[in-house]
């Protein structure tokens, strides 16, 4: 038995050998790392992907391949791509704000006596907020 | 078989195709493209076994969202769908702070425009007058805006996967 043998040749139960495509990425000290790739993916086409990727980029690889396989794990019906569908709703939320927002800041810069003589005629009117936001709309 | 063709799964991996074929109902035989693409990255095995853990309602949608990932990943090798993650919650922490900053202005604005309206009358002094100290207060709540706008930074792309919600983007 080999004890200097990577996480993925120890999960594969095999010599890790000295050029191991997964050793550099896989460090014995982390086998939960691993073997959540591996559940996911499969070690054939992790090594595949390595491979076919310049070394340098290989660690930035193993980490993404890792996170998208935890997503997975905790989701496995929608995996990171749930996440991505959230960042999506919460972008077109944000820009929506945004758009009113700037929209109220030119109709109050082009008209400051109309909205001066509104918050005469209504403070304390609780139907005045409701026609205010309905200008913008 | 019973005659009918078989599914881009058994096709591309050369075999019978089973009337109860795990992946017959998600890759139809006219797309193999999506089967090729899904078996490339995870591997026939991986999504069959990914598959008969989920209830059968729920197999489109994580079929959906393997082919997605798989796609991601084949366009960008190096970071698949984090690269998207991470752009997209950029995105986000740049629409909310032109979004504070937004509010911030249209605060200022509506104080300006409060403190040049004429005296109440007297009636309502006394409530319009807590009113007025208090916009005038809001300048304190300008300058936390403004730390807001400043501090808010892009969140880390680690997230904590418990966090996810289930959406879908295909209804």
């Amino acid at each position: 038995m080999n004890p200097g043998r990577c996480a993925a040749c120890r999960y594969l139960r095999r010599r890790c050998p000295p050029d191991c495509i997964f050793s550099p990425y896989f460090p014995p000290n982390n086998p939960q790392r691993f073997a959540s790739i591996h559940r996911i993916y499969g070690a054939s086409n992790v090594a595949k992907l390595l491979q076919q990727l310049p070394s340098h980029l290989r660690t930035q690889a193993a980490d993404s391949l890792y996170l998208e396989a935890q997503y997975r794990i905790e989701d496995p019906v929608y995996g990171c791509v749930g996440l991505i569908s959230l960042l999506q709703q919460q972008i077109h939320d944000v820009e929506r704000q945004l758009a009113m927002t700037q929209a109220e800041i030119a109709f109050r810069a082009r008209h400051p006596q109309a909205v001066e003589s509104n918050l005469l005629n209504n403070v304390g009117n609780p139907s005045f907020s409701n026609q205010a936001s309905s200008w913008f709309m | 078989m019973g005659g009918s063709s078989p599914c881009a799964s058994c096709k591309l991996l050369r075999r019978r195709c089973a009337k109860d074929c795990i992946f017959a109902p998600y890759f139809p035989s006219d797309d193999p493209h999506k089967f090729a693409i899904v078996h490339r990255v995870f591997g026939a095995s991986n999504v069959s076994k990914m598959l008969q853990e989920l209830p059968v309602q729920q197999r489109a949608d994580a079929v959906n969202s393997l082919v997605y990932e798989a796609n991601a990943r084949v366009r960008d090798p190096v970071y698949g769908c984090v690269g998207a993650i991470s752009y997209l919650e950029n995105q986000v922490s740049q629409l909310q702070m032109q979004l504070a900053v937004a509010q911030t202005e249209m605060l200022c604005i509506r104080m300006q425009q409060e403190s040049a309206l004429p005296m109440p009358m007297p009636t309502q002094m006394q409530q319009d007058d807590k009113s007025f100290l208090a916009a005038t207060n809001n300048l304190d709540n300008i300058s936390q805006y403004l730390n807001f706008a400043s501090s808010s930074s892009s969140s880390n792309v680690i997230q904590d996967p418990s966090a996810l919600k289930r959406e879908s983007l295909w209804t």
